[in-house]
Protein backbone atom coordinates (compact mmCIF):
# COMPACT_ATOMS: atom_id res chain seq x y z
CA UNK A 1 0.00 0.00 0.00
CA UNK A 2 1.42 3.32 -1.11
CA UNK A 3 1.24 6.44 1.04
CA UNK A 4 -1.42 8.10 -1.35
CA UNK A 5 -3.57 4.89 -1.12
CA UNK A 6 -3.43 5.08 3.08
CA UNK A 7 -4.24 8.69 2.81
CA UNK A 8 -6.86 7.93 0.42
CA UNK A 9 -8.37 5.12 2.17
CA UNK A 10 -7.76 6.95 5.46
CA UNK A 11 -9.80 9.99 4.17
CA UNK A 12 -12.08 9.21 1.44
CA UNK A 13 -12.96 5.41 1.68
CA UNK A 14 -16.10 4.74 0.27
CA UNK A 15 -16.78 2.34 2.38
CA UNK A 16 -17.24 4.32 5.64
CA UNK A 17 -18.43 7.13 3.84
CA UNK A 18 -21.63 4.88 2.39
CA UNK A 19 -21.94 3.45 5.75
CA UNK A 20 -21.64 6.61 7.88
CA UNK A 21 -23.62 9.27 5.36
CA UNK A 22 -26.65 8.31 7.13
CA UNK A 23 -25.81 9.56 10.28
CA UNK A 24 -24.00 12.56 8.74
CA UNK A 25 -27.41 12.99 7.13
CA UNK A 26 -29.07 13.22 10.40
CA UNK A 27 -26.82 15.53 11.85
CA UNK A 28 -26.76 17.71 9.09
CA UNK A 29 -30.13 18.32 9.82
CA UNK A 30 -29.84 18.48 13.55
CA UNK A 31 -27.51 21.01 12.83
CA UNK A 32 -30.10 23.44 11.02
CA UNK A 33 -32.18 23.32 13.47
CA UNK A 34 -30.20 23.87 16.59
CA UNK A 35 -28.89 26.68 14.28
CA UNK A 36 -32.51 28.17 13.14
CA UNK A 37 -33.37 27.72 17.51
CA UNK A 38 -30.62 29.55 17.96
CA UNK A 39 -30.94 32.38 15.63
CA UNK A 40 -34.62 32.91 16.33
CA UNK A 41 -34.25 33.08 20.41
CA UNK A 42 -31.19 35.25 19.95
CA UNK A 43 -31.96 37.73 17.64
CA UNK A 44 -35.64 38.46 19.43
CA UNK A 45 -33.51 38.69 22.81
CA UNK A 46 -30.58 40.79 21.39
CA UNK A 47 -33.17 42.78 19.72
CA UNK A 48 -35.72 42.86 22.77
CA UNK A 49 -32.64 44.24 25.20
CA UNK A 50 -31.91 46.84 22.59
CA UNK A 51 -35.32 48.18 22.56
CA UNK A 52 -35.63 47.33 26.44
CA UNK A 53 -32.18 49.48 26.42
CA UNK A 54 -33.72 52.60 24.28
CA UNK A 55 -36.16 53.69 27.43
CA UNK A 56 -33.18 54.68 28.99
CA UNK A 57 -34.16 53.40 32.47
CA UNK A 58 -30.53 53.52 34.54
CA UNK A 59 -30.43 49.99 36.82
CA UNK A 60 -31.92 47.89 34.17
CA UNK A 61 -29.66 49.60 31.70
CA UNK A 62 -26.67 48.76 33.94
CA UNK A 63 -28.09 45.15 34.21
CA UNK A 64 -28.21 44.89 30.32
CA UNK A 65 -24.77 46.22 30.31
CA UNK A 66 -23.75 44.03 32.66
CA UNK A 67 -25.30 40.48 31.49
CA UNK A 68 -24.04 41.43 27.51
CA UNK A 69 -20.35 42.00 28.45
CA UNK A 70 -20.65 38.39 30.66
CA UNK A 71 -22.00 36.69 27.72
CA UNK A 72 -19.25 38.36 25.37
CA UNK A 73 -16.70 37.56 27.63
CA UNK A 74 -17.36 33.77 28.35
CA UNK A 75 -16.21 31.40 25.39
CA UNK A 76 -19.13 29.91 24.37
CA UNK A 77 -17.70 26.41 25.38
CA UNK A 78 -17.75 27.01 28.76
CA UNK A 79 -21.11 28.41 28.89
CA UNK A 80 -22.13 25.38 27.64
CA UNK A 81 -19.79 23.11 30.07
CA UNK A 82 -21.29 25.05 32.91
CA UNK A 83 -25.33 24.08 31.70
CA UNK A 84 -24.79 20.82 31.05
CA UNK A 85 -22.07 19.63 33.53
CA UNK A 86 -22.52 22.37 36.29
CA UNK A 87 -26.35 22.76 36.58
CA UNK A 88 -27.21 19.19 37.07
CA UNK A 89 -25.76 19.54 40.59
CA UNK A 90 -27.84 22.15 41.30
CA UNK A 91 -30.71 19.78 40.46
CA UNK A 92 -31.68 20.77 36.95
CA UNK A 93 -30.58 18.44 34.66
CA UNK A 94 -30.89 19.59 30.36
CA UNK A 95 -29.84 17.62 27.54
CA UNK A 96 -27.20 18.08 25.17
CA UNK A 97 -29.46 20.22 22.53
CA UNK A 98 -30.76 22.37 25.17
CA UNK A 99 -27.64 23.48 26.91
CA UNK A 100 -25.96 24.17 23.47
CA UNK A 101 -29.05 26.16 22.27
CA UNK A 102 -29.42 28.18 25.15
CA UNK A 103 -25.86 29.02 25.58
CA UNK A 104 -25.09 29.80 21.61
CA UNK A 105 -28.50 32.23 21.81
CA UNK A 106 -27.02 33.63 25.26
CA UNK A 107 -24.01 34.54 22.92
CA UNK A 108 -25.44 35.74 19.62
CA UNK A 109 -28.01 37.47 22.31
CA UNK A 110 -25.21 39.76 24.05
CA UNK A 111 -23.43 40.59 20.47
CA UNK A 112 -26.66 41.26 18.84
CA UNK A 113 -27.76 44.00 21.26
CA UNK A 114 -24.69 45.88 21.20
CA UNK A 115 -25.07 45.33 17.34
CA UNK A 116 -28.63 46.71 17.44
CA UNK A 117 -27.97 49.30 20.28
CA UNK A 118 -25.46 50.95 17.96
CA UNK A 119 -27.59 50.67 15.38
CA UNK A 120 -30.45 52.75 17.49
CA UNK A 121 -27.78 55.07 18.24
CA UNK A 122 -26.42 55.83 15.05
CA UNK A 123 -30.04 57.13 13.71
CA UNK A 124 -29.71 60.92 14.26
CA UNK A 125 -31.78 62.43 16.68
CA UNK A 126 -33.45 64.38 13.65
CA UNK A 127 -35.02 61.36 13.15
CA UNK A 128 -36.68 61.29 16.52
CA UNK A 129 -37.20 65.01 16.45
CA UNK A 130 -39.55 64.86 13.50
CA UNK A 131 -41.70 61.68 14.17
CA UNK A 132 -42.00 63.28 17.93
CA UNK A 133 -43.45 66.64 16.48
CA UNK A 134 -45.99 64.80 13.90
CA UNK A 135 -47.38 63.51 17.37
CA UNK A 136 -46.17 59.76 16.99
CA UNK A 137 -45.60 58.30 20.34
CA UNK A 138 -41.90 56.82 22.03
CA UNK A 139 -42.48 53.08 20.85
CA UNK A 140 -44.12 53.61 17.17
CA UNK A 141 -41.42 55.91 16.57
CA UNK A 142 -38.93 53.49 17.45
CA UNK A 143 -40.62 50.68 15.57
CA UNK A 144 -41.73 52.73 12.47
CA UNK A 145 -39.40 55.27 12.02
CA UNK A 146 -35.85 54.46 14.39
CA UNK A 147 -35.55 50.43 14.18
CA UNK A 148 -35.97 50.09 10.43
CA UNK A 149 -33.22 52.95 9.90
CA UNK A 150 -30.81 50.85 12.74
CA UNK A 151 -31.36 47.17 10.90
CA UNK A 152 -30.82 47.98 7.68
CA UNK A 153 -27.58 49.56 8.83
CA UNK A 154 -26.72 46.78 11.00
CA UNK A 155 -27.34 44.23 8.71
CA UNK A 156 -23.73 43.16 7.53
CA UNK A 157 -22.68 42.89 10.89
CA UNK A 158 -25.62 41.16 11.82
CA UNK A 159 -25.09 38.43 9.21
CA UNK A 160 -21.86 38.20 10.16
CA UNK A 161 -22.42 37.67 13.98
CA UNK A 162 -25.32 35.17 12.81
CA UNK A 163 -22.84 32.94 10.45
CA UNK A 164 -20.30 33.07 13.42
CA UNK A 165 -22.40 31.79 16.13
CA UNK A 166 -24.52 29.46 13.91
CA UNK A 167 -21.14 27.64 13.06
CA UNK A 168 -20.91 27.38 17.28
CA UNK A 169 -22.76 24.33 16.87
CA UNK A 170 -19.89 22.12 16.45
CA UNK A 171 -19.17 23.10 19.98
CA UNK A 172 -22.96 20.75 21.13
CA UNK A 173 -20.57 17.59 19.96
CA UNK A 174 -18.65 17.83 23.35
CA UNK A 175 -22.31 17.28 25.22
CA UNK A 176 -23.23 14.77 23.16
CA UNK A 177 -25.47 16.39 20.73
CA UNK A 178 -24.94 14.41 17.33
CA UNK A 179 -25.46 17.27 15.32
CA UNK A 180 -22.50 17.40 11.90
CA UNK A 181 -18.86 16.65 14.28
CA UNK A 182 -20.74 14.69 17.00
CA UNK A 183 -22.20 12.43 14.29
CA UNK A 184 -18.96 12.51 12.67
CA UNK A 185 -16.90 11.81 15.63
CA UNK A 186 -19.09 9.06 16.46
CA UNK A 187 -18.17 7.59 12.59
CA UNK A 188 -14.38 7.85 13.11
CA UNK A 189 -14.70 6.44 16.61
CA UNK A 190 -16.52 3.24 15.34
CA UNK A 191 -14.90 2.83 11.87
CA UNK A 192 -11.23 3.75 13.38
CA UNK A 193 -11.28 5.91 10.12
CA UNK A 194 -11.54 9.55 9.60
CA UNK A 195 -13.69 9.64 6.40
CA UNK A 196 -17.10 10.54 8.69
CA UNK A 197 -14.97 13.69 9.24
CA UNK A 198 -14.37 14.20 5.58
CA UNK A 199 -18.01 13.84 5.23
CA UNK A 200 -18.86 16.23 7.94
CA UNK A 201 -16.34 18.79 6.40
CA UNK A 202 -18.30 18.75 3.51
CA UNK A 203 -21.50 18.78 5.05
CA UNK A 204 -20.44 22.29 6.91
CA UNK A 205 -19.69 23.28 3.52
CA UNK A 206 -23.06 22.17 2.33
CA UNK A 207 -25.12 23.97 4.89
CA UNK A 208 -22.78 27.19 5.54
CA UNK A 209 -21.94 28.44 1.98
CA UNK A 210 -25.17 29.28 0.91
CA UNK A 211 -25.79 30.86 4.21
CA UNK A 212 -22.78 33.05 3.69
CA UNK A 213 -24.26 33.59 -0.21
CA UNK A 214 -27.31 34.70 1.35
CA UNK A 215 -25.98 37.00 3.65
CA UNK A 216 -24.07 38.58 0.91
CA UNK A 217 -27.66 39.06 -0.82
CA UNK A 218 -29.17 40.09 2.07
CA UNK A 219 -26.60 42.42 2.71
CA UNK A 220 -27.20 44.60 -1.00
CA UNK A 221 -30.69 43.36 -1.01
CA UNK A 222 -31.20 46.19 2.27
CA UNK A 223 -29.41 49.07 0.43
CA UNK A 224 -30.70 52.41 -0.03
CA UNK A 225 -32.78 53.02 -2.96
CA UNK A 226 -30.92 55.65 -4.24
CA UNK B 1 -54.84 91.78 19.64
CA UNK B 2 -57.48 88.75 19.73
CA UNK B 3 -56.35 85.82 22.25
CA UNK B 4 -52.95 84.79 20.96
CA UNK B 5 -53.01 81.11 19.67
CA UNK B 6 -49.80 80.60 21.23
CA UNK B 7 -48.93 82.52 24.53
CA UNK B 8 -45.49 81.53 25.61
CA UNK B 9 -44.93 83.39 28.61
CA UNK B 10 -42.01 83.79 31.00
CA UNK B 11 -39.74 81.21 29.39
CA UNK B 12 -36.81 80.11 30.53
CA UNK B 13 -33.95 77.41 29.53
CA UNK B 14 -30.98 75.84 31.03
CA UNK B 15 -28.38 73.57 29.81
CA UNK B 16 -26.63 72.60 32.31
CA UNK B 17 -25.14 76.21 33.80
CA UNK B 18 -25.99 77.69 30.57
CA UNK B 19 -29.16 80.16 30.62
CA UNK B 20 -30.38 79.93 27.13
CA UNK B 21 -33.84 81.49 27.51
CA UNK B 22 -34.25 84.07 29.81
CA UNK B 23 -37.90 85.13 30.64
CA UNK B 24 -38.94 85.13 27.27
CA UNK B 25 -42.34 86.07 26.33
CA UNK B 26 -44.00 85.37 22.46
CA UNK B 27 -47.64 85.93 21.47
CA UNK B 28 -48.47 84.78 18.02
CA UNK B 29 -52.34 85.46 16.72
CA UNK B 30 -54.34 83.21 14.75
CA UNK B 31 -53.10 83.91 11.01
CA UNK B 32 -50.07 86.02 12.17
CA UNK B 33 -46.30 85.22 10.67
CA UNK B 34 -43.82 85.95 12.93
CA UNK B 35 -39.99 86.02 12.02
CA UNK B 36 -38.01 85.15 14.96
CA UNK B 37 -34.12 86.28 13.98
CA UNK B 38 -31.26 86.88 16.00
CA UNK B 39 -27.77 85.84 16.11
CA UNK B 40 -27.02 82.28 16.53
CA UNK B 41 -26.73 81.14 19.74
CA UNK B 42 -29.55 84.05 20.69
CA UNK B 43 -31.73 81.04 21.47
CA UNK B 44 -34.53 81.34 18.88
CA UNK B 45 -34.39 78.07 17.60
CA UNK B 46 -34.64 76.58 21.44
CA UNK B 47 -37.25 78.90 22.03
CA UNK B 48 -38.94 77.49 18.79
CA UNK B 49 -38.43 73.81 20.02
CA UNK B 50 -40.10 74.66 23.51
CA UNK B 51 -43.19 75.45 21.67
CA UNK B 52 -44.07 71.90 20.67
CA UNK B 53 -41.85 70.67 23.53
CA UNK B 54 -39.42 69.11 21.44
CA UNK B 55 -37.28 70.99 24.33
CA UNK B 56 -38.43 70.98 27.82
CA UNK B 57 -38.45 74.87 29.25
CA UNK B 58 -37.00 74.82 32.68
CA UNK B 59 -39.83 77.28 33.36
CA UNK B 60 -42.93 79.57 31.83
CA UNK B 61 -45.83 78.73 30.71
CA UNK B 62 -46.97 77.50 26.84
CA UNK B 63 -50.40 77.84 25.85
CA UNK B 64 -50.82 76.23 22.24
CA UNK B 65 -54.67 76.49 20.66
CA UNK B 66 -56.23 76.84 24.17
CA UNK B 67 -54.05 73.90 25.29
CA UNK B 68 -51.40 73.99 28.61
CA UNK B 69 -48.24 72.38 26.90
CA UNK B 70 -46.40 71.94 29.95
CA UNK B 71 -49.65 70.34 31.76
CA UNK B 72 -49.08 67.00 33.36
CA UNK B 73 -52.27 66.16 32.13
CA UNK B 74 -51.76 67.25 28.89
CA UNK B 75 -51.92 64.31 25.91
CA UNK B 76 -48.84 65.65 24.27
CA UNK B 77 -48.60 63.56 20.98
CA UNK B 78 -52.19 64.60 20.70
CA UNK B 79 -51.53 68.13 21.31
CA UNK B 80 -48.08 68.02 18.63
CA UNK B 81 -50.79 67.14 15.79
CA UNK B 82 -51.82 70.43 16.29
CA UNK B 83 -48.13 72.19 15.80
CA UNK B 84 -46.60 71.01 12.70
CA UNK B 85 -42.76 71.64 12.31
CA UNK B 86 -40.25 72.29 9.68
CA UNK B 87 -36.46 71.36 10.64
CA UNK B 88 -33.37 73.20 9.20
CA UNK B 89 -32.56 69.31 7.59
CA UNK B 90 -35.60 68.62 6.46
CA UNK B 91 -35.33 65.00 8.54
CA UNK B 92 -37.76 62.65 6.12
CA UNK B 93 -37.56 59.12 6.83
CA UNK B 94 -35.23 57.82 4.10
CA UNK B 95 -36.53 54.43 3.94
CA UNK B 96 -40.03 55.78 2.92
CA UNK B 97 -41.20 57.20 -0.34
CA UNK B 98 -42.32 60.95 -0.08
CA UNK B 99 -45.95 59.60 0.03
CA UNK B 100 -44.66 57.03 2.86
CA UNK B 101 -43.26 60.19 5.00
CA UNK B 102 -46.22 61.86 4.35
CA UNK B 103 -48.81 58.80 5.23
CA UNK B 104 -47.38 57.62 8.59
CA UNK B 105 -48.64 60.60 10.94
CA UNK B 106 -51.88 60.14 9.15
CA UNK B 107 -52.11 56.08 9.42
CA UNK B 108 -50.62 56.08 12.98
CA UNK B 109 -51.36 59.09 14.90
CA UNK B 110 -54.86 60.12 13.07
CA UNK B 111 -55.91 56.42 12.68
CA UNK B 112 -57.03 57.29 9.31
CA UNK B 113 -57.21 54.19 6.75
CA UNK B 114 -54.86 53.42 3.51
CA UNK B 115 -57.20 55.13 1.14
CA UNK B 116 -58.28 58.01 3.03
CA UNK B 117 -54.47 58.68 4.45
CA UNK B 118 -52.91 58.31 0.76
CA UNK B 119 -55.67 60.70 -0.59
CA UNK B 120 -55.17 63.94 2.43
CA UNK B 121 -50.86 62.76 1.72
CA UNK B 122 -51.61 63.49 -1.82
CA UNK B 123 -53.33 66.50 -1.26
CA UNK B 124 -50.71 67.46 0.69
CA UNK B 125 -47.52 66.54 -1.39
CA UNK B 126 -49.84 68.63 -4.68
CA UNK B 127 -49.63 71.67 -2.25
CA UNK B 128 -46.14 71.54 -2.50
CA UNK B 129 -45.99 70.85 -5.87
CA UNK B 130 -44.47 67.41 -5.47
CA UNK B 131 -47.35 65.86 -6.60
CA UNK B 132 -45.38 64.10 -9.75
CA UNK B 133 -42.69 63.13 -6.71
CA UNK B 134 -44.86 60.44 -4.69
CA UNK B 135 -43.16 57.32 -4.94
CA UNK B 136 -39.45 58.65 -4.47
CA UNK B 137 -37.53 58.50 -2.17
CA UNK B 138 -35.39 61.01 0.08
CA UNK B 139 -32.35 60.01 -1.34
CA UNK B 140 -33.66 60.55 -5.33
CA UNK B 141 -35.09 63.94 -4.35
CA UNK B 142 -32.94 67.62 -4.29
CA UNK B 143 -32.54 69.42 -0.61
CA UNK B 144 -35.48 71.66 -1.25
CA UNK B 145 -37.63 69.08 -2.62
CA UNK B 146 -36.83 67.38 0.61
CA UNK B 147 -37.84 70.37 2.44
CA UNK B 148 -41.10 70.67 0.29
CA UNK B 149 -42.20 67.04 1.56
CA UNK B 150 -41.35 67.76 5.38
CA UNK B 151 -44.02 70.69 5.05
CA UNK B 152 -46.06 68.57 3.20
CA UNK B 153 -45.36 65.86 6.24
CA UNK B 154 -46.66 68.48 8.88
CA UNK B 155 -49.60 70.13 6.97
CA UNK B 156 -51.11 66.68 5.83
CA UNK B 157 -52.08 67.03 9.93
CA UNK B 158 -53.69 70.41 9.28
CA UNK B 159 -52.42 71.90 12.19
CA UNK B 160 -53.40 74.86 13.57
CA UNK B 161 -49.57 76.77 14.04
CA UNK B 162 -46.69 75.75 11.80
CA UNK B 163 -42.76 75.71 12.86
CA UNK B 164 -40.04 76.51 10.94
CA UNK B 165 -36.77 76.16 12.04
CA UNK B 166 -34.36 77.37 9.77
CA UNK B 167 -35.99 75.61 6.76
CA UNK B 168 -33.51 77.41 4.08
CA UNK B 169 -30.47 77.19 6.17
CA UNK B 170 -29.36 74.18 4.94
CA UNK B 171 -30.14 74.60 0.90
CA UNK B 172 -28.31 75.77 -2.32
CA UNK B 173 -29.43 79.03 -3.10
CA UNK B 174 -30.76 77.74 -6.27
CA UNK B 175 -33.22 75.59 -4.40
CA UNK B 176 -34.29 78.29 -1.58
CA UNK B 177 -36.82 79.64 -3.65
CA UNK B 178 -39.40 76.49 -4.18
CA UNK B 179 -39.79 76.36 -0.40
CA UNK B 180 -40.39 79.93 0.06
CA UNK B 181 -43.16 80.04 -2.35
CA UNK B 182 -44.50 76.82 -0.61
CA UNK B 183 -44.33 78.82 2.37
CA UNK B 184 -45.50 81.64 0.83
CA UNK B 185 -48.72 79.78 -0.30
CA UNK B 186 -49.25 78.30 3.52
CA UNK B 187 -49.43 81.62 4.44
CA UNK B 188 -51.53 83.09 1.75
CA UNK B 189 -54.15 79.99 2.97
CA UNK B 190 -54.08 81.79 6.33
CA UNK B 191 -51.91 79.26 8.66
CA UNK B 192 -50.46 80.70 11.85
CA UNK B 193 -46.72 80.45 11.12
CA UNK B 194 -43.72 81.07 13.45
CA UNK B 195 -40.61 80.96 11.47
CA UNK B 196 -36.71 81.42 12.48
CA UNK B 197 -34.55 82.28 9.41
CA UNK B 198 -32.27 84.42 8.17
CA UNK B 199 -34.16 85.11 4.98
CA UNK B 200 -34.69 88.68 5.20
CA UNK B 201 -36.35 89.70 1.94
CA UNK B 202 -38.89 86.92 2.40
CA UNK B 203 -39.67 88.05 6.16
CA UNK B 204 -39.78 91.93 4.47
CA UNK B 205 -42.47 90.87 1.74
CA UNK B 206 -44.05 88.73 4.20
CA UNK B 207 -43.66 88.75 7.69
CA UNK B 208 -46.63 90.52 10.02
CA UNK B 209 -44.25 90.87 12.95
CA UNK B 210 -39.93 90.82 13.27
CA UNK B 211 -38.82 89.32 16.66
CA UNK B 212 -35.13 90.20 17.68
CA UNK B 213 -33.26 88.01 19.97
CA UNK B 214 -30.22 88.11 21.28
CA UNK B 215 -28.45 86.62 24.61
CA UNK B 216 -31.97 84.58 25.30
CA UNK B 217 -34.16 87.55 25.57
CA UNK B 218 -36.43 89.11 23.07
CA UNK B 219 -34.30 92.44 22.67
CA UNK B 220 -37.12 94.25 20.30
CA UNK B 221 -39.59 93.57 17.98
CA UNK B 222 -42.61 95.23 14.94
CA UNK B 223 -43.43 94.91 11.99
CA UNK B 224 -40.76 94.14 9.90
CA UNK B 225 -40.63 97.68 7.98
CA UNK B 226 -39.78 99.23 11.61
CA UNK B 227 -37.41 96.14 12.80
CA UNK B 228 -35.40 96.71 9.58
CA UNK B 229 -36.01 100.05 8.68
CA UNK B 230 -35.46 102.05 11.97
CA UNK B 231 -34.28 99.86 14.94
CA UNK B 232 -34.27 101.08 18.59
CA UNK B 233 -31.83 98.86 19.90
CA UNK B 234 -28.15 99.15 19.12
CA UNK B 235 -27.97 95.22 19.13
CA UNK B 236 -30.50 95.23 16.65
CA UNK B 237 -28.87 97.41 14.54
CA UNK B 238 -26.10 95.81 14.82
CA UNK B 239 -27.48 92.66 13.64
CA UNK B 240 -29.44 94.13 10.72
CA UNK B 241 -26.28 95.71 9.85
CA UNK B 242 -24.50 92.65 9.68
CA UNK B 243 -27.20 90.81 7.54
CA UNK B 244 -27.59 93.51 4.71
CA UNK B 245 -23.81 93.82 4.36
CA UNK B 246 -24.01 90.57 3.37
Amino acid sequence: MTSWDRFTDSFFNARVAAEYLPKIIDGFWLTIALALCIIATGLTAGLALAVIRSFSIRPLNWLIIFVVDLFRALPPLVIIALLYFGLPSAGLTMDGFTATWLSLSFVLMAFTEEIFWAGITAVPRGQWEAARSTGLGFLPTLGHVVLPQAIRMTIPPLTNRTIAITKGTALGSVVAVSEILGAAQAGVSFSFNPTPLTLGALAYVVLFVPVVIFGRWIETRFAWKR
Amino acid sequence: MAAPIVAATGIHKHFGALHVLKNVDLLVAERELVFVIGPSGSGKSTLLRCLNRLEEPSGGSIIVDGIDMLARSTDINKARQRIGMVFQQFNLYPHMTALGNVMLALRKVQGKDKTEAEARARAALARVDLADRAEHFPGQLSGGQQQRVAIARAIALEPRVMLFDEPTSALDPELVGGVLQAMRELRESGMTMVVVSHEMAFARAAADRVVFMADGQVVEQGPPASVFGNPQHERTRAFIGQIERH
